[in-house]
């Protein structure tokens, strides 16, 4: 969508879908983050990461920053890009945890399927994002007191009844009293 | 002379091309001193609307000062004459314009026989707008010749300003039009689809003419805040149900009064909630563009009136005819026939009843038209109304 409402905060955008989805990976982002704030020593041994459990909550809390970063800004285009970064880094780290020895390699390979998949959404949001808004939008204009009328609204109710509505211009006869049921000077049709 | 330019889709540029000379001894030839961008003109833009040619001349709103008359159209104007131009060329002699009927007229459409193949019958001339309607070149532009000038044309007085009395070229009064196509009751509410500038002259229109009251449904807030201003009741498409929301405010009941001041390239509402699916099951819609007819006919109230100032170009897929005949609905639609209302309307404008200078929101010279088609098309910038300055 192109225009500013309290739903989307955003102006310039042709759709609403990117910005549900990008507001789907800021949930996504803070999810994850405290997971890993959370259970950095679970995590790290799924993945045969012992020892990097600082690393992990370190991870997890630039999850969260980012997330709280695309849900409240006005325009999540940047944090999103962070997003895309930081699953560069994600995906370099859990390269490092691929060695022959680890027993969980499986596990790791997974992480990083599932990594790629989300790289691939955040890239893909971020791009049209960015595409939609290549400039800063200009704030709202206030219209408020544009009545069009100089002698102001109320005066203006009502103050051209004595427009003649031209005969073929009128309702048919017939139809009237449907649309004006409780005029007493509208007899009810004969049938 | 500079003019503004069609070249193709989305690609209109400010150009150097030869002056108007006098064709017939009808013609008048006017510089232009203002001019405007109308919503019909996005259509041509946006290619929606067949029939264009590149290097035709766009606009169909202008205003300025006679500077040379056909020998013909001597006894009706001179040079030096202040006048409005409106946007439909009429004869003022054939039987339709007799009838006041002059978007009908059947003289001024050079290219009638491709109407008649379109459209059954022939339409009249537009200025700037397909050669479907006459291939006239438009007053986007230094200046302009105006056919059948004895008759096309609205003399205005001195000493009231342009941006005043622009908009009888076209979007008052058709704003106007529609309102009266509703034959508005003290009893109505009157539900206003686009709150772009015909709808926000419909707002104005309906509101003098007495309406019990006037809702209006868009989704740029600039443009609901502007409509608010003007005494209607707003619904942002995006946020609400627009079938419930016209049914509770008229307790169930549905609007009398319906108008369509979208036309062809609406959007269909981002977000819906479950009765608006309801709704788009019961009528069979897709989100599809004619999305506005549709939903008028369904939330209208029976006997009720569907009035279409928006423009469509072609065939209509999936309108609930069953609704509109079913619930015995009138529609009244068409070009809107300016000279028929402008003298009235004039006054009303000398009068204070109505400023329709409220609608402008960018004034700039000829050069930045083509940006402004852009702005104006994606309502960017707070954009309700361009006016240039050739
Ligand atoms: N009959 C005539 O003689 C005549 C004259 C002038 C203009 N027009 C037509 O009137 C229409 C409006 O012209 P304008 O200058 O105001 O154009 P505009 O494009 O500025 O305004 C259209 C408005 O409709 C809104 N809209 C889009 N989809 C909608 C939906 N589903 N529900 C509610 N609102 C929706 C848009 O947000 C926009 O504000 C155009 O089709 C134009 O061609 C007809
Ligand atoms: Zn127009
Ligand atoms: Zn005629």
């Amino acid at each position: 969508m192109r225009y500013e409402t309290e739903r989307t905060r955003r102006r310039g955008h042709a759709d609403t879908a990117t910005d549900t989805l990008a507001r789907g990976l800021g949930i996504f982002s803070i999810a994850l983050g405290i997971a890993e704030v959370v259970a950095p020593r679970a995590l790290a041994r799924a993945l045969g990461m012992k020892g990097q459990e600082g690393l992990i909550t370190g991870y997890g809390l630039r999850e969260i920053a980012t997330g709280i970063g695309i849900l409240a800004s006005k325009d999540p285009t940047p944090w999103i890009w962070g997003r895309v970064a930081g699953d560069g880094l994600d995906l370099a780290t859990l390269a490092t945890a691929l060695e022959r020895d680890n027993p969980n390699k499986r596990n790791v390979g997974i992480a990083m399927a599932a990594v790629a998949g989300v790289t691939a959404l955040d890239v893909y949001c971020a791009q049209t994002l960015s595409r939609e808004s290549p400039h800063p939008l200009p704030p709202l204009q206030d219209y408020s007191d544009r009545t069009g009328f100089p002698r102001g609204v109320e005066q203006a109710r009502g103050a051209a009844s004595d427009f003649e509505v031209p005969r073929d211009f009128r309702t048919p006869e017939a139809l009237r009293p449907y649309t004006q049921p409780d005029l007493p000077q509208n007899p009810m049709p004969s049938m | 002379m500079r003019a503004l330019v069609w070249h193709g889709t989305t690609d209109i540029r400010c150009d150097s091309v030869p002056d108007p000379e006098i064709e017939h001894p009808r013609d008048a030839i006017i510089k232009v001193t203002s001019c405007a961008i109308c919503g019909s003109d996005l259509h041509l833009y946006d290619h929606f609307m067949p029939g264009m040619k590149s290097g035709d001349i766009m606009g169909h709103e202008s205003m300025g000062e006679v500077v040379e008359v056909g020998a013909e159209a001597k006894g009706k104007l001179k040079v030096g004459d202040r006048v409005v131009i409106p946007f439909t060329i009429i004869c003022g002699e054939c039987d339709q314009c007799k009838r006041g009927n002059f978007s009908v007229c059947e003289r001024t459409n050079r290219n009638g026989h491709i109407a008649a193949k379109a459209f059954g019958h022939a339409t009249a001339g537009l200025f700037g707008y397909t050669h479907l309607t006459g291939g006239y070149p438009g007053g986007q532009a230094e200046y302009l010749r105006v056919p059948f000038a004895d008759a096309t044309h609205i003399k205005v007085p001195d000493g009231i300003p342009d941006e005043k009395l622009l908009f009888l070229s076209d979007i008052f009064p058709t704003g106007w039009q529609a309102a009266v196509q509703c034959d508005i009751q003290p009893t109505d509410t009157v539900a206003i689809w686009g709150a772009g500038p015909v709808g926000q002259m419909a707002i104005r229109s309906a509101i003098l003419l007495g309406a019990r009251q006037v809702v209006v449904i868009d989704r740029i807030p600039e443009r609901l805040a502007m409509a608010e201003a003007g005494g209607a009741i707003t619904i942002n498409f995006d946020e609400e149900s627009v079938v419930e929301r016209l049914n509770e405010l008229t307790n169930g009941k549905g609007p009398e009064k319906c108008i369509d001041a979208v036309g062809m390239e609406a959007h269909a509402a981002g977000t819906v909630d479950a009765m608006y699916d309801r709704v788009k099951q019961a009528a069979m819609m897709e989100t599809d563009r004619p999305h506005v007819l549709r939903e008028m006919a369904y939330v209208c109230r029976p006997a009720g009136t569907l009035s279409v100032p928006g423009v469509y170009g072609g065939l209509l897929d999936k309108i609930p005819f069953g609704a509109i005949m079913n619930k015995g609905l009138t529609i009244r639609t068409g070009q809107t026939h300016v000279n028929r209302w402008t003298d009235d309307l004039l006054r009303r404008i000398e009068e204070g009843q109505i400023d329709p200078s409220f609608v402008i929101t960018h004034t700039v010279g000829l050069e930045e038209g083509p940006e402004m088609y852009k702005i104006f098309r994606d309502k960017q910038d707070g954009c309700v109304k361009v006016v240039l300055k050739p």
